[in-house]
């Protein structure tokens, strides 16, 4: 095996174009996740068990199952119900909705661990139910939680080469392509390897640092 | 702090009903049961407007459990509960919204906001629920700071503060609220004994100077004797005995009073 450095050079052209595409999927695909997931959260305490036991199954069914059996769904089955998206964005949507049934138990555990006096003060106080949760719980249950969110970033960024299976040219895509192309497969996968390193080893540094911070 | 403080009693478009005179808080053959235990059973009493009273007894005979109900925190399982004629329980949700709104509570765990500063736990409500705009809402509780002094700490965040200020400021955020009815439960059994002192003292200020009906479940007795009108002794779900605090006191009728006086003093 040889190591050649000018192939090196030759790819990271097509690394940049793909570290953006896997960046914008990251930060899309957790926006998505943070927010659906939320109002998966909110949903599931609803008094009404119409509202709740169709997100608890709808969220069960994609939790329980592959990311990549949604993407494949999601892009080829979609279509002929008539609805094309490009592949990006069939790719962030499903990540982050595969995603947002993990975040939804996050903020659930978050909200629970908000201490019982904490609602009986806003009672006491009459608070509408909506000042409550948006001024006084969601407010402490999201702080401890950024950690366990976090965490989640750090998975999908692992989980977002697979978009590559619907052609989307993330870092593993573009490495894949200029490995076909010019019979070089070292080179561009150990520099997309060493990116996931160098991206996501930062983060869980900085994950840690929030948690001494936010999770008192 | 000064006897004369105007805060409860200043005319003001935003506050509650002037206090009713006579009867304004009455429990009717009211029972509650936690699975087979039964906490209160059929239990009647009444308090009048401004009064102070106290409730005292052993753990678990039901007194917080009466703060509870009143706060609507919990439910009777059978019996009323009136408030200033109106009915508390049982009452659509609306009405009891609008009752709600004339009681306040001080919590033995203080229950402050950790999330915001002293200033905005005592403006929140007050802006939220009375309509009071921003900068009435912050006069007012700078005057309630005042008042349990500790307006030099309006811009800290509850942690950054004792047991016993952030209590403190629990009884100013409950009366930015302007409530007819001041739910007290417990509201030194969380502090350091150094620290009960200076929120007694504010409590007792209070009971002095407003006109506030006060429901008080302490196991300070010398704070009870000092501001109740009446003493409620509790056993077992029942008042076993009701009187001045002279009475109950210096001459307690019942043996299991006695007991329990024995006990604590």
């Amino acid at each position: 095996m040889n190591w050649d450095w000018s192939a090196v050079r030759d790819f990271m052209p097509h690394f940049w174009d793909g570290l953006l595409v896997t960046l914008q999927a990251l930060a899309l695909g957790s926006l998505i996740s943070f927010a659906v997931g939320l109002v998966w959260a909110l949903l599931m305490r609803t008094p009404s068990r119409w509202v709740r036991w169709p997100v608890g199954t709808i969220t069960e069914f994609i939790r329980d199952t592959p990311l990549l059996v949604q993407l494949f769904f999601l892009f080829y089955v979609l279509p002929e119900w008539g609805l094309t998206f490009s592949a990006l964005t069939t790719g962030v949507v499903a990540i982050g909705l595969h995603y947002s049934t993990y975040t939804m138990q996050v903020y659930r555990a978050g909200i629970d661990a908000v201490p019982v006096g904490q609602w009986e003060a806003a009672t006491a106080l009459s608070l509408p139910a909506r000042r409550t949760w948006a001024a006084v719980i969601l407010p402490q249950a999201i702080r401890r939680v950024v950690p366990a969110l976090g965490n989640y970033v750090i998975a999908m960024l692992k989980d977002t080469p697979m978009l590559m299976a619907i052609t989307v040219l993330d870092m593993l895509g573009e490495a894949r392509l200029f490995s076909q192309q010019h019979f070089q497969f070292t080179e561009p996968l150990t520099v997309i390897g060493v990116a996931f390193v160098l991206i996501s080893y930062p983060a869980s540094l900085l994950l840690r640092a929030l948690e001494r911070r936010l999770v008192r | 702090m000064s006897a004369d403080t105007p805060l409860m009693k200043e005319p003001d478009a935003h506050a509650n009903p002037p206090a009713a005179t006579g009867e304004l808080i009455r429990l009717e053959k009211v029972t509650k049961r936690f699975g087979d235990h039964t906490v209160l059973d059929r239990l009647d009493f009444s308090v009048d407007a401004g009064k102070h009273v106290t409730l005292i007894g052993p753990s678990g005979s039901g007194k917080t459990t009466i703060l509870r109900m009143l706060m609507t925190l919990t439910k009777p399982d059978e019996g009323t509960i009136t408030v200033a004629g109106q009915q508390l329980y049982p009452a659509p949700e609306k009405q009891v919204r609008e009752i709600r709104k004339n009681i306040g509570m001080v919590f033995q765990q203080f229950n402050l906001f950790p999330n915001m500063k002293v200033l905005r736990n005592i403006t929140e409500a007050p802006v939220t629920v009375l309509g009071l705009s921003k900068d009435e809402a912050e006069q007012r509780a700078r005057e309630l700071l005042d008042l349990v002094g500790l307006s030099d700490h309006l811009d800290k965040y509850p942690t950054q503060l004792s047991g016993g200020q952030q209590q403190r400021v629990a009884i100013a955020r409950a009366l930015a609220m302007r409530p007819q009815v001041l739910l007290l439960d417990e509201v030194t059994s969380a502090l350091d004994p150094e620290l009960v002192a200076g929120v007694l003292d504010v409590l007792r200020d209070i009971a002095r100077t407003t006109d506030i009906t006060m429901l008080c479940v302490t196991h300070e007795m010398n704070f009870a004797r000092d501001i109740s009108d009446r003493i409620l002794m509790f056993d077992s779900g029942h008042v076993i005995e009701a009187g001045s605090p002279e009475k109950i006191f210096s001459e307690p009728e019942q043996a299991r009073t006695r007991e329990f006086l024995s006990a604590v003093l």
